[in-house]
Order: structure tokens, then C-alpha cells, then sequence
């Protein structure tokens, strides 16, 4: 049994009445890498900013080190060796690596003057612990995001981080990058006995990296223990406090109607070539490839973003030109882009004003003016129908969760009642839980006549929630694909076959 | 972005030579020493003045204020001296001019560090309210009787060339600029606090984490401008042999033109004392050189636009490039 670092018992913290932690025991130990999983909204946040003295709690006990602290505060925490890198690394993108590293250090030394000998040789000596070569003299802009999480490491191993708390540390790292950052985890944990703790919701990074697991929902550790008792299927049920087992979509066509949807021949320069394919109405269709396969350039061709060479786009049995977003929407096409941040959301809008964006022409009176009444009655519909968790519609909507955000992307859409919604990685960023009901929500609009394109990498989702799945590749459509006539395995290598 | 930002600076000293070679080429007169000599001059106040724009720019704010201060400055300055103490050395009269200068920029600090307003709406209204005190409260009157002082400040000379007629005197007010300079470099470069004020520019919240006294800083910076301004207005009131409290502002645009062109970005983080120097230069040809090759002068203001569109057009453009190559269309 390693030696303990941190112990945290009985927890608690309210803000404004909401009990984020409700009594959380928590012990850390020596050099050993710790992850905590749990859905969006569930008090890791708030656990992490406790640990790093960010915040006070309200009543518990915690033990650092062997020494007890009645008030923690960020300057004890740092002493006590307790390091948090979140999740926009807190670097400095107009100065130099090297800089961005020794910073602290010279601040927390009391210096007056900067000796750039001296920011070099701690920068040098903070790389070279890593095992890492980063030029010195480049700016942290110009780094990748997996270097930028080497410069925040090298940060705080300058100072003297016993325990590095690590807050989604992949969601923008590419696979490789994935694999070299636990590399480096591993090896300051081997040579300098650093302590870990890991957040995140990738369960298989999790599971892949993870020597203790430590689970919470609603504001309690629900369960922790050795990796080696738990399995996706058991952090999943942990996490959600239920079992999920999704069915697949059924679909039996309509041969009586015309399609839907009719693509011929579809050609856009170096993009696209020759796609054809047709969706009819309530049917789910997926499409999957890699990046760069054209998979999202496809969508933006039907939504009238990417300008297309040749080919025939026909709806309803119609044949239609689609030039413009504003094309699109007219024959009824709706898009939920991949990033809902920059694309698809008025972040720092309200919820009610986002959620009735599209419609709002609708909802004015002989005079032109907005009808208030008529604006919250929309509002309140489908705050209810597509249960988006809030306290008040007025809010920003960078205030909800991800999954709650990518349901007002879609209540904006749903509102405009289009025959045809093209979605764009549904369900990225979202947990496990509400990306369960994301997909029953997608099956019911199937169900009730619309069509649904969904565009994703995510190989469970697509067999749970399509019943057909095209393939791309370079540009093309390479194969069609039945999820009933085929598994998980054998699809992801498909999509990765050249 | 190190090499963009060098070849930022090669690109306005290029500008600058060429710009030298067109007007030189086509009347001589500019390469005389004579003509070297007063644009020296009449870089002097610009110069001051850019160095204190520049701390601002790079902390992520904007000041358009300090035109007021400066004139303000000089203007309590001049009339103190001609008041009470009319023998008085001219250091005399910098001192009271910086330290009214020290005052008012303190003035913006204390709205923009304690009440986190921003930057551009503080100075705009502290603009319009410092300069119309000075008019209403203090005077509105041009003083041309200004003391000996002043009068023996603006014949002195650090070198004297004799020419064919009269002689070409290079002002020690240039050494002012010079100082002002050096210690902005020394500032920026080699002190925490030069650094505070990068990081300060770069990400505020993470200034804030990393544990620079952010306030601290923003009072600092408020404050040294509104010092250089005092200073600049004194030179400028000196150089001329008046006060006018008229004078110098309306100037802001230029002066944060010149901190601009010289690589400083609006938006903070960015921005070097060379860069300045050179915008400063290029600012101050365009303005009283294009005159030799009979540019009128309403036509200098279109120069100078242009100058600054393409000037700050370019790299944008070439940046943006750069990053739609790097992630490509599919990333969209």
C-alpha cells in the first residue's frame, strides 16, 4: 500500500442552495495514477477546485501530507505540491515555451528582474526531465495542443507537483498523441513518483491508463477501486446508475412514396465524386470515414455551404437547386454542424433566444413586433419536450451541459419542422447517459416521418442508431452497409482500411 | 510567428528606405542634414508618446486620452511657471507637467483596474473630460509670453553643422525621445513588470493564475503613460514656445497608428520598442516628407490610411493563409 497524499473526507458544497458535493471521501496516494470518471454536471469540477483550494468547502475534513488544513487556500495547495492543469492549459500563446515554463517560478521567487539565461536553463531542465524536445524559443501559439500539454506538464513539474490533476486532458488530442501523453505520465510516475489524477469521460483512456478508478455521480463517489474490477460496462453503470442496452433501428421502407431525399452524381472539385444515394422519409442514414474522407464536406454540399460541380439533387420527387443555406432551408433542410460551439450556438445568447432563432418571423404580430407570449410559449414547449435541464430558459447557453446544448441545436431546428436534418457528430462531447437519449430522440423523429442524416465516427453509434450506413473514402462512396449484417469490429476496420 | 513578426519590422524598415530613396531621388534637399535634423525634431513628441501607446497596446488595452494629458500637463506646467516662479529651470517645468500627467493617467487606472471597465470607453470619456476641464477651469487662452525658460530651451542645440546659409541644429529634445526609448526597452524586456504586461495581454485570466497582481500592473501602465504624456506635452509646449491648449490633441490616431504599423496588435500580447521606432519613422515621413515630392498635404492622410491598411492587411491576410492550409476544409 502506497503512502497516502491526500484524504478528503465527508465533503460538502452548495452553491447558491445546489449541493454540488454531498459528503465525498476521496484518498489519494503516492505515485500512482488515479482517474475520476463521472457524466457532466456530476461535481468533478468542483472537487478538482477544492482539492486546489480554489474553493472552500462548507464542511469535510482535509488532510495533506499528513497535516490537516482548516483553510486551504491555492498558495497551501501549491506548497503542498498539488498541481491542476485545466483544460485551457492557462499558457501564454504570445511568448516563448520557454517563458511560458519558468514564469511561475520567477514570480513565486519574488523576482524583480527577468534573467533569460535563467528562463532557458529551468526551461531546459523542465524538458528535459519530460524526456521532451520542444523548441525554446517558438511560441506557444505555434504549438500543437499535444505540446502545449507538455509545456503545462513541464510547468508544474518546476514546481514541485506531487500530485498533477489533469482535467480532459485528450479531448483535443489525436490518437498518437493520446498514446505519447500517457507515455510521459507513466514515466514521471516510474522516475519521480508523481501522483496522478486523471479526469475525464473517454471510458477506454480511461480504462487503458487508470491504476486506481474513482467513479461519481450526483455529487458522491459512487464507487473506486482497483482498475483491474472495472469494465466499460460496469463505469457505465456506475456513472449513469443504470444499464443501457440501446436497440437498433428498424426500418421497413414505404415503396408507394418517392424518396425523400435523391442524390445523383454528385461532383464537387477534389472533394466529392460521383455520390449517389437516396434516404426516404423516416429512414436514419449514416455516414462514416475518416477525416478528410468527405463525409462532412457531403453535408455541407446539401446545406448549400460547399458549391457543387455537377449532379442532381431531387426532393419529394422535384428536382431542386440547393446554391445557398438559405436554398436549403426553403426545401426544408435542417444541419446541426459538428462544432455547436462556433456554428451551431449563440453562446453567450440565452437559451429561449436560441432555441426560437429560426422561427422567430413566425412568432411577430400584425406590427411586426415580437410577441413575448408567443416566444415563451415556444420556449417552454420545447424546454419540456426535449427535457433541457435548466433552472431558467434565460440564461446563457454556455451554462448548460454538452448534451443540453446539443438538445437546444436541435429544438432550434426541430422548431422550424424540417423534412431533413443532416447531423454532424450528434452526440461529441456528450455523456454517456444523455447521448443514450439523444439517440432515442433521433429515433422518434424517424419514427414520425423525418429523415435523418447523421454523419459520425463513432462506430457504436451508428450501428445502434442507423439503418444503413454509407462508407467514404477519398471523396467517394465506397460501401453501403447493413449494421444488422455486420459488428463493431469488423466495421472500425473498415474505416480504417485504405 | 517570430520570423512573421521580424519580417513585420524588415517589411516597415524596407518601406522606410524606399520611401527615403523615392523622395530622396526626386529632391535632394531630403537627404540634407539640415532636413535630417528637423525630422528628428519633429519625431520627438510622436516618439515620447508612441512608447507609452505601446505598454497599453501590448497589455490588451487602448488609452486616446493621453493627447489630453499631455496638453493638459503642459498647459498647468507652463502657467505655474509663469506664475510663481518665472526664473525657474526647465526641469522645473517637466517635473509639473509629468507629475499632473502621473496624476490623471492614474485617474484612468483607477476606472479601468478597480470598476473593470473597458479600456477604450474610459479614456474616451476621460478625453473629453480632461481636456474640457483644462478649457473651462484652467484656461483657454493661448500663452505665447512663456518663460525664458522655455525660449532658451527651444535655441539650444546638441550639434551644430554650419551650412551655406545659417547652420543645422540637432535639438537636445531628441535625447528626451532617446531615454524615453531606452527605458520603455528595458522596461519591457528585462523587468517582471515588462513581462506582467505581455502576459497580461496574452490571457488575463491566466496573468491572474500564474499570480501577477493584475491591477498592480493596469495602474502602472495607466500611470507611465500618463507621466511620458506630461513629458511629451512639456517638449512639444517647449519646441514651440507656447502653450496652447489647443494643440496636440487630435494627434491620438496618429500616434496609435504609428505603435500599429510597427507591429503592435490591437488586440494585446504583441508588439516590440523597435517596431515602434520604426512605425514612428515612417509615420513622420509620410506626414512631412511627401510634401518634397509635392504630395499636397490633404493627400498625406490618404498616404498614411493607406500605409497602415496594407501594412496591417498584409500579415492578417498571410496569417489567415497560413492556418486555412494547416487545417483544410474538411475541418470546417
Amino acid at each position: 500500500m502506497a503512502e497516502e497524499l491526500l484524504r478528503l473526507t465527508g465533503i460538502h458544497k452548495s452553491f447558491a442552495g445546489v449541493r454540488a458535493l454531498r459528503g465525498v471521501d476521496l484518498t489519494i496516494e503516492q505515485g500512482r495514477i488515479h482517474c475520476l470518471v463521472g457524466e457532466n454536471g456530476c461535481g468533478k469540477s468542483t472537487l478538482i477546485k477544492i482539492i486546489a483550494g480554489v474553493y472552500k468547502r462548507d464542511a469535510g475534513e482535509i488532510i495533506l501530507n499528513g497535516k490537516r488544513y482548516d483553510d486551504l487556500t491555492p498558495i497551501d495547495a501549491i506548497r503542498e505540491g498539488i498541481q491542476v492543469i485545466y483544460q485551457d492549459f492557462s499558457l501564454f500563446p504570445n511568448l516563448t515555451v520557454a517563458e511560458n515554463i519558468a514564469l511561475n517560478e520567477e514570480l513565486a521567487e519574488g523576482r524583480r528582474l527577468v534573467s533569460w539565461r535563467h528562463v532557458h536553463r529551468v526551461a531546459r531542465d523542465a524538458l528535459a526531465q519530460l524526456g521532451e524536445n520542444i523548441p525554446l524559443d517558438a511560441r506557444v501559439e505555434e504549438m500543437s495542443v499535444a505540446n502545449k500539454q507538455l509545456i503545462a506538464i513541464a510547468k508544474a513539474l518546476r514546481q514541485n507537483a506531487r500530485l498533477i490533476i489533469m482535467d480532459e486532458p485528450t479531448s483535443a488530442l489525436t490518437g498518437r498523441e493520446v498514446r505519447a501523453l500517457f507515455g510521459v505520465i507513466r514515466k514521471l510516475q516510474e522516475q519521480q513518483g508523481i501522483a496522478f489524477l486523471f479526469v475525464s469521460h473517454k471510458l477506454n483512456e480511461v480504462l487503458e491508463i487508470s491504476e486506481t478508478m474513482i467513479v461519481m455521480r450526483n455529487g458522491k463517489i459512487v464507487s473506486s477501486g482497483e482498475r483491474a474490477e472495472y469494465d466499460s460496462a460496469r463505469l457505465i453503470f456506475e456513472m449513469t446508475g443504470r444499464r443501457i442496452a440501446e436497440k437498433s433501428y428498424d426500418f421497413t421502407p414505404d415503396d408507394g412514396q418517392p424518396p425523400l431525399l435523391q442524390v445523383e452524381g454528385l461532383n464537387a472539385a477534389g472533394l466529392l465524386h460521383e455520390i449517389s444515394f437516396e434516404l426516404r422519409a423516416g429512414e436514419i442514414l449514416g455516414v462514416t470515414g475518416l477525416l478528410g474522407s468527405g463525409r462532412t464536406e457531403l453535408a455541407l454540399a446539401l446545406y448549400g455551404m460547399l458549391p457543387m460541380d455537377s449532379g442532381r439533387i431531387v426532393i419529394d420527387g422535384q428536382e431542386v437547386t440547393i446554391r445557398s443555406v438559405q436554398d436549403a432551408i426553403r426545401h426544408g433542410i435542417g444541419y446541426v454542424p459538428e462544432d455547436r460551439l462556433t456554428e451551431g450556438l449563440f453562446l453567450e445568447q440565452s437559451i429561449s433566444r436560441n432555441l426560437v432563432v429560426r422561427i422567430i418571423d413566425r412568432l411577430r404580430n400584425g406590427w411586426q413586433m415580437i410577441q413575448p407570449e408567443r416566444v415563451s410559449q415556444q420556449v417552454a414547449h420545447w424546454v419540456d419536450a426535449l427535457s433541457i435541464k435548466t433552472p431558467d430558459p434565460e440564461l446563457p447557453v454556455k451554462t448548460l451541459s454538452g448534451g443540453n446544448q446539443q438538445r437546444v441545436v436541435l429544438a432550434k431546428w426541430l422548431a422550424s419542422k424540417p423534412r431533413l436534418m443532416i447531423l454532424n457528430g450528434p452526440t461529441v462531447g456528450v455523456d454517456v447517459g444523455s447521448k443514450e437519449e439523444l439517440h432515442e430522440m433521433m429515433k422518434q423523429l424517424a419514427r414520425e416521418g423525418m429523415g435523418l442524416l447523421v454523419i459520425s465516427d463513432d462506430i457504436p453509434e451508428l450501428l445502434q442508431t442507423c439503418n444503413r450506413i454509407l462508407l467514404m473514402r477519398q471523396g467517394r462512396i465506397s460501401e453501403e452497409i447493413r449494421p444488422k449484417e455486420t459488428n463493431e469490429n469488423e466495421l472500425s476496420a473498415k474505416l480504417v482500411e485504405e | 510567428m517570430k520570423r512573421l513578426l521580424s519580417r513585420n519590422e524588415t517589411l516597415v524598415a524596407i518601406t522606410i528606405i524606399g520611401l527615403s530613396l523615392i523622395i530622396g531621388f526626386n529632391n535632394p534637399v531630403f537627404f540634407s542634414v539640415g532636413n535630417l535634423f528637423t525630422l528628428l525634431r519633429t519625431s520627438v513628441v510622436t516618439g515620447i508618446l508612441a512608447m507609452g501607446v505601446l505598454i497599453v497596446i501590448i497589455s490588451g488595452g487602448i488609452d486616446v486620452s493621453f493627447t489630453a494629458i499631455a496638453v493638459f500637463g503642459l498647459y498647468v506646467a507652463v502657467k505655474m511657471m509663469k506664475g510663481f516662479m518665472p526664473d525657474a529651470p526647465i526641469w522645473v517645468g517637466f517635473a509639473i507637467a509629468s507629475l499632473v500627467g502621473l496624476g490623471l493617467g492614474l485617474i484612468n487606472a483607477f476606472f479601468i483596474a478597480h470598476y473593470r471597465l473597458p479600456t477604450l470607453i474610459v479614456t474616451l470619456g476621460t478625453l473629453s473630460m480632461f481636456h474640457g476641464f483644462l478649457l473651462f477651469a484652467i484656461g483657454n487662452e493661448i500663452i505665447r509670453d512663456v518663460p525664458p525658460a522655455l525660449t532658451q530651451f527651444a535655441r539650444s542645440a546638441i550639434v551644430r553643422i554650419p551650412l551655406e546659409r545659417g547652420q543645422a541644429n540637432l535639438h537636445p529634445a531628441i535625447l528626451i525621445t532617446v531615454a524615453a526609448i531606452i527605458v520603455t526597452w528595458l522596461l519591457l524586456n528585462f523587468t517582471m513588470l515588462g513581462r506582467g504586461i505581455y502576459a497580461l495581454g496574452g490571457s488575463r485570466e491566466a496573468a491572474e493564475r500564474a499570480g501577477f497582481n493584475v491591477n498592480r500592473i493596469q495602474y502602472f501602465i495607466y500611470g507611465f503613460v500618463g507621466f511620458l504624456s506630461g513629458i511629451a506635452g512639456m517638449t512639444f509646449g517647449a519646441l514651440a514656445r507656447q502653450a496652447n491648449p489647443q494643440d496636440i490633441v487630435g494627434m491620438e490616431l496618429n500616434v496609435i497608428a504609428a505603435v500599429v504599423l510597427g507591429g503592435a496588435q490591437l488586440t494585446g500580447g504583441y508588439g516590440t520598442v523597435l517596431g515602434t521606432v520604426l512605425g514612428v519613422i515612417l509615420v513622420i515621413l509620410a506626414n512631412n516628407s511627401l510634401i518634397l515630392i509635392g504630395v499636397p498635404t490633404v493627400w498625406q492622410r490618404v498616404v498614411i490610411g493607406l500605409i497602415i491598411l496594407v501594412g496591417t492587411g498584409i500579415p492578417a491576410i498571410q496569417a489567415r493563409r497560413a492556418g486555412k492550409r494547416s487545417f483544410g476544409l474538411a475541418d470546417i
